[in-house]
């Protein structure tokens, strides 16, 4: 509790109005008060707290419970919602506790007769607006509002309740749809969005009774510089707002005998899909899982690790490209820094905000899409399937994924490389409509050949997960030395963490290996990297990305860098739009820990860590891609190209 | 929009933020200002406006709706607000309410068809000793009559000229 | 469009009387003379005035700013008006006070759109004022006293009359109130300590300056002290702007006004409290029935459930629409009273919306929102049996 919270309100670099802001308060009038504990009687009970900790949290510390909604972890107080007012000695009206510091000695109560009577009647407030039946909504079992109506009674409508819909449900986006119908107008949707994301399309409009959440002039999702992160849906505490669900499709395609169904699975989602089944954050059900969706019906469950590996090879081969060229030959057509391009929420928000930095994009798809890409030619070739036949699916932490899916340009194997993109949420869904306790299932291994992964793949999932990967690969690449004679464990412990934008810098020896076989065509020896320090940035959340390409615009350390990853999703694709709901710091710390435990196993078991030393990758270049990284068929199949569409909203 | 008028529509916008600043506060002035000078604050204006003051379009459009006195969609020359609070509803406004959408031939919300007038409701101007009362762009009438109004239509028809219709300019936003 | 006026003690208030007095004094000084005048903040809220700029005096910021609200919205309340037009000057001053007493540099006067057709006399008046160094650098001759004011325009937000969220609508945002504490005197523009008065409030101060403090106390009640002005309206014989002690009567009130045989008298607006014939003895004073000056009376043909309905009609709009119980609960009311009107009530579910009533009161973020309901209630309580039973009629619309 003494700890501070992990929002932007807490270093003051937020961007909400003050009214939605935890505000700091004067102590320094008797500097003796920074820092001082000052007491608080909550419930009879008393305890002492930093001055300005708010009675929310001071109750919290207590075991008191106190209900919120427009409350969250991740976001400034707005204390709009009132579900948690509290009835402070010497106050006439009722506080907000999530809104209220405590700088002076108080004392609380915080169920009193007026104070339940107002959280009641706010419950019956709401649903006098919120148009909707518990049972058909998705977030059924698992919504806010519904787990308060029955911690406070609610029986019956005491202020009626809307008998048809008054809104028509959003669904212009392959990613995000909101139904505006069961929106309580909490606004963490809109924090959201203009303060942890930057992307600022959804604010509150109008005035009174006509406030509603909106985007410019209520334009569909679709049509709006959405960069379908998800990162709404986690934090609505309603269905107001939901991934457009394809289950249905994938249900039908699993039904149709004729289909030969592929499941490639992300890391992200085994470290999440047991909250789903009640199991508690950061544990892993890789293995369970893929029982899960073979007896679901799909033909083959493979691991988008493999393509991850690719990934590095493609986009590590990249960097060195774009080095050697700006390094050696002067030649700036592809600039450094390099940016990552494996998150599509922030493909799209730089093509929206910065389309004059695409150049610095990589060119490699994301693991998603070179798996499907690879699926639908070699795949399909060495099975003798007909590619035709293939329903190609991809379970994502990620809302984008949808929409990346779904992009006219990803069709390079002839056939659209990857028909549906699932969340762990639907996923979920599905393991539940086929009657099986997940946990349960007993373990088995992926599907050749794409089985293979490395520990460099599953840490993908977490924010710095593809730098290291790709440091972990060059840094062998380049010096023909183990990266463990770097770093412990091959830990790059530099580039983890939390922080919302890391910065590190490496330094090649001065003896370097000679040049691999496998990129022996691409460059004719390291002795132009002696020496040199490689440096290297990590943002997650768009928000950070902002603050990093900003400080690239003015010349700053980022723009020094050579590689950077970017990441749409706060703590990356572990904390994506299509992980189970809730999200909070401490969730997304504790599948972190499940991601990078999975990478520490894979080292313990003495399987590779590394993606270069994935055999299966290997074999592709051997069979499939025989012109190498970056080569022509590669770069027919693995690689793709941007559309600046800048942020004028048509 | 043809791009000769959309330049300068950015060019004053421009020289708007110039003068106001860049900075959040300003918004709401050059907000004004544009409302004056176009009637209304175009979905042009409004993204230009953020861009010029590094904010999200949604947020213009999150202030213009909050504002009674803002808008998006064109608003007439003359913007007739009539007060429809308690005083000057005592002293007789629906009156004077009908006779104004009988006289404009429009109901409340709405803009007549050549772009002159536009109707309103005013929520309490100040005037409640002298009811009932309205604004007529920044001029307050007081004690308004069904009979009065007609006066004031035609003193507006008069006071916007001998073109019966828009300039093209005004017809940009 | 003149407005009826009683005598009102600022016509004999002499120019520059207030500030000359105040620069003879040191800052603290010019605090203590008016926390001992006692005065309460004349906008409605009634804080004291002088504990606000001592607030403002002692917290610390870069730069402070003075605000003086005149986004005078709620309805039957004009006041203002008269005020800017007649003695901006005295306005002015007041304000000049506030900024030598907490240190303030910068001043604006919040001005409702509504009243734009003020706005150049306001900026004669400033400009005259820096002509003869009233406004500018050391003022006066006192060395470092630097202040002047600026006009800044409202446009069409009734909330934006509450200090917090008029200083959101100063910082380019919707006018919707911020949580408090901390407030406004600590954290209020630009995250500066901010003092936020009322027009009647600074033309006060600078006459209790003039004329010390013991003169202001020696008007009104111990509680509420000095002279207050009032805006009468309704159905009065001589509606206007009325200076009265504070502690007058509803009924000497109306004997002033002439407004015999009313049935009942809304104080403070549609936020304020609907006072039937039978409670005309009460005081309006901040201990009884509490004002910012707006007086609406209703004669004895009055239908008070269309008074509710006007009143709830307006709140649904005004309301920012940020917090539930004010945003839906408002909503929720009105239809009730449409219920009422066409005959379609129980008394049991009027009884539950007089509780939401309550709720709205304690649970709402802002002011608005708290006192939104009163009138409501109000009404309920004394006219209930002209409310219930109605029968159902067409309501032309």
């Amino acid at each position: 509790m003494t700890e501070k919270k992990n929002n932007p309100c807490a270093d003051g670099t937020c961007r909400v109005p003050t009214s939605q802001r935890l505000q700091t308060f004067d102590t320094s009038a008797d500097s003796g008060d920074i820092g001082a504990l000052v007491s608080a009687t909550i419930d009879e009970q008393e305890i002492k707290v930093p001055m300005g900790t708010t009675i929310l949290d001071a109750a919290k510390s207590l075991g008191i419970r106190i209900p919120t909604l427009c409350n969250h972890d991740d976001l400034c107080i707005a204390g709009v919602c009132r579900i948690c007012v509290v009835e402070v000695e010497g106050q006439r009206t009722l506080q907000a506790s999530c809104a209220y510091p405590i700088t002076q000695p108080i004392v609380v109560h915080t169920h009193t007769r007026k104070v339940r009577q107002a959280r009641r009647h706010i419950l019956d407030l709401m649903l006098s607006e919120h148009y909707g039946e518990c049972y058909a909504c998705f977030r059924n079992n698992n919504c806010e509002l519904q787990a308060l109506a029955k911690e406070y009674g609610v029986d019956f409508f005491r202020f009626g309740h809307p008998e048809k819909p008054r809104h028509t449900i959003d669904n212009s986006s392959y990613s995000v749809i909101r139904d505006m119908d069961k929106c309580i107008q909490c606004r963490r949707c809109v924090r959201t969005c203009i303060d942890l994301q930057e992307v600022g399309v959804l604010e509150a409009v109008g005035r009174g009774k006509d406030t509603a959440i909106a985007t410019y002039l209520d334009k569909p999702l679709g049509d709006v510089v959405c960069i379908n992160c998800g990162q709404c849906i986690n934090r609505c505490p309603t269905g107001a707002l939901r991934a457009n669900d394809s289950t249905d499709e994938v249900w039908a395609a699993i039904d149709d005998p004729t289909k030969h169904v592929i499941m490639q699975t992300a890391p992200s989602p085994r470290a999440g899909i047991g909250e789903e089944f009640g199991l508690e954050p950061g544990t892993p059900m890789t293995w369970q899982m893929n029982t899960a969706l073979r007896r679901c019906g799909f033909d083959m469950v493979f691991d988008t690790n493999f393509t991850a590996d690719l990934t590095i090879i493609e986009e590590g081969t990249e960097l060195l490209i774009r080095l050697y060229k700006n390094l050696v030959e002067g030649d700036g057509s592809m600039p450094v820094p390099q940016f990552t391009s494996c998150s599509p929420g922030w493909v799209k928000y730089i093509e929206h905000f910065y389309p004059e930095y695409l150049s610095h994009v990589s060119s490699a798809k994301s693991p998603q899409q070179m798996f499907g890409a690879l699926i639908k030619t070699w795949y399909a070739q060495i099975n003798n399937i007909d590619p035709a036949s293939i329903v190609s699916v991809a379970l994502m932490p990620c809302s984008a994924k949808k929409y990346e899916c779904n992009r006219p340009e990803m069709c390079d194997s002839g056939y659209k490389d990857i028909d549906y993109g699932l969340t762990t949420r639907e996923c979920a869904q599905m393991i539940r409509e086929a009657g099986i306790d997940l946990p349960e299932m007993p373990k088995s291994e992926f599907d050749e050949p794409f089985g293979t992964a490395t520990g460099s793949g599953i840490i993908f999932g977490a924010t710095g997960g593809v730098m290291e990967a790709a440091l972990r690969t060059v840094l062998e690449l380049v010096t023909g030395k183990k990266v463990e004679d770097f770093y412990e464990h091959a830990d790059i412990i530099p580039v983890r963490g939390f922080d919302g934008c890391k910065y590190a810098e490496i330094t090649f020896p001065d003896e370097l290996g000679p040049v691999p076989e496998l990129i022996a065509h691409l460059v004719p020896n390291w002795d132009w990297l002696k020496g040199v320090t490689v440096k290297v940035g990590v943002a997650h959340g768009t928000a950070n990305a902002k603050k990093v390409m900003d400080d690239i615009k003015a010349g700053g350390k980022f723009s020094q860098c050579h590689f950077i990853e970017f990441m749409a999703c706060p703590g990356g694709c572990l904390g994506g739009g299509g992980q189970p709901i809730p999200t909070t710091p401490e969730i997304r710390k504790a599948r972190a820990k499940a991601i990078y435990a999975e990478d520490k196993a894979y080292g313990e078991a003495g399987k590779a860590r590394k993606s270069h030393e994935n055999p299966a990758v290997l074999r592709v270049y051997g069979e499939f891609l025989k012109d190498g990284p970056c080569g022509h068929l590669s770069h027919k199949l693995l690689h793709t190209e941007y559309t600046p569409r800048g942020k004028y909203i048509g | 929009m043809l791009m000769t008028q959309q330049d300068k529509l950015m060019g004053e916008l421009k020289a708007l933020v110039e003068q106001h600043g860049t900075h959040r506060n300003a918004l709401i002035p050059i907000l004004q200002d544009v409302q004056k000078r176009y009637h209304a604050i175009s979905d042009f204006a409004m993204q230009t406006i953020a861009d010029l003051l590094g904010i999200h379009p949604v947020e213009v459009y999150s202030v213009v709706t909050f504002y009674a006195f803002l808008n998006e969609k064109y608003h007439g020359k003359f913007i007739i607000r009539l007060c429809r609070t308690i005083s000057c509803e005592m002293a007789g406004k629906a009156a004077v309410a009908r006779q104004l959408e009988n006289d404009l031939d429009i109901k409340f919300g709405e803009t007549t068809s050549d772009g002159r007038f536009t109707l309103e409701w005013a929520n309490c101007i100040g005037m409640c000793d002298q009811g009932p009362a309205m604004l007529v762009n920044d001029q307050v009438f007081t004690k308004v009559t069904p009979e009065k109004v007609h006066d004031i239509l035609e003193a507006c028809e008069k006071a916007f000229g001998p073109h019966t219709m828009q300039t093209e300019e005004e017809h940009v936003l | 469009m003149t407005t009826i006026m009683n005598d009102i003690t600022f016509s004999t208030a002499e120019a520059g009387a207030g500030l000359k007095a105040a620069l003879e004094k040191g800052r603290a000084d010019v605090i203590g003379v008016v926390r001992e005048s006692a005065m309460r903040g004349r906008g409605g809220a009634g804080f004291p005035t002088g504990v606000k700029w001592n607030l403002a005096a002692g917290a610390q910021g870069d730069k402070k700013y003075v605000v003086c609200n005149a986004d005078e919205g709620e309805p039957g309340t004009f006041k203002d008006r008269a005020i800017l037009s007649e003695w901006a000057d005295l306005v002015l001053e007041g304000m000049t006070i506030a900024g030598y007493a907490v240190g303030a540099a910068e001043g604006i006067v919040y001005l409702r759109g509504e009243y734009t057709y003020l706005v150049r006399q306001l900026e004669d008046a400033l400009e005259k004022r820096r002509e003869a160094g009233l406004l500018g650098e050391n003022i006066q001759g006192k060395d470092g006293f630097n202040f002047d004011i600026h006009l800044h325009m409202g446009c069409g937000a009734y909330i934006c009359g509450e200090e917090t969220a008029l200083i959101e609508a100063l910082e380019g945002q919707r006018g919707e109130p911020r949580n408090r504490p901390p407030f406004p005197v600590n954290t209020g523009l630009n995250g500066c300590p901010t003092i936020v008065n009322n027009v009647e409030t600074f033309a006060w101060a600078s006459m209790i300056l003039a004329k010390g403090p013991e003169w202001f106390k020696g008007i009104g009640t111990e509680k509420s002290s000095g002279p207050k002005l009032f805006s009468v309206s309704g159905d009065v014989d001589k509606p206007g702007v009325y200076e009265f002690p504070m502690g007058i009567t509803v009924a000497e009130l109306l004997k002033n006004v002439g407004g015999g045989g009313a049935k009942a008298v809304q104080i403070g607006g549609a936020s304020g409290n609907c006072i039937p014939a039978c409670e005309f003895s009460r005081a309006i004073a901040f201990e009884d029935v509490s004002t910012g000056g707006s007086i609406i009376v209703f004669g004895p043909e009055r239908d008070m459930l269309k008074v509710a309905e006007n009143f709830l009609e307006f709140f649904e709009d005004e309301s920012c629409g940020q917090c539930t119980p004010c945003r839906i609960g408002n909503t929720r009311l009105l239809e009730g009273i449409r219920m009422l009107q066409t005959g379609h009530c129980s008394m049991k579910y009027l009884q539950e919306l007089c509780k939401l009533g309550e709720t709205m009161q304690l649970a709402s973020k802002c002011g608005l929102g708290q006192s939104s309901p009163n009138a409501f209630l109000s009404i309920v309580k004394h006219f209930r049996n002209e409310l219930m039973g109605r029968a159902c009629v067409m309501v032309c619309k």
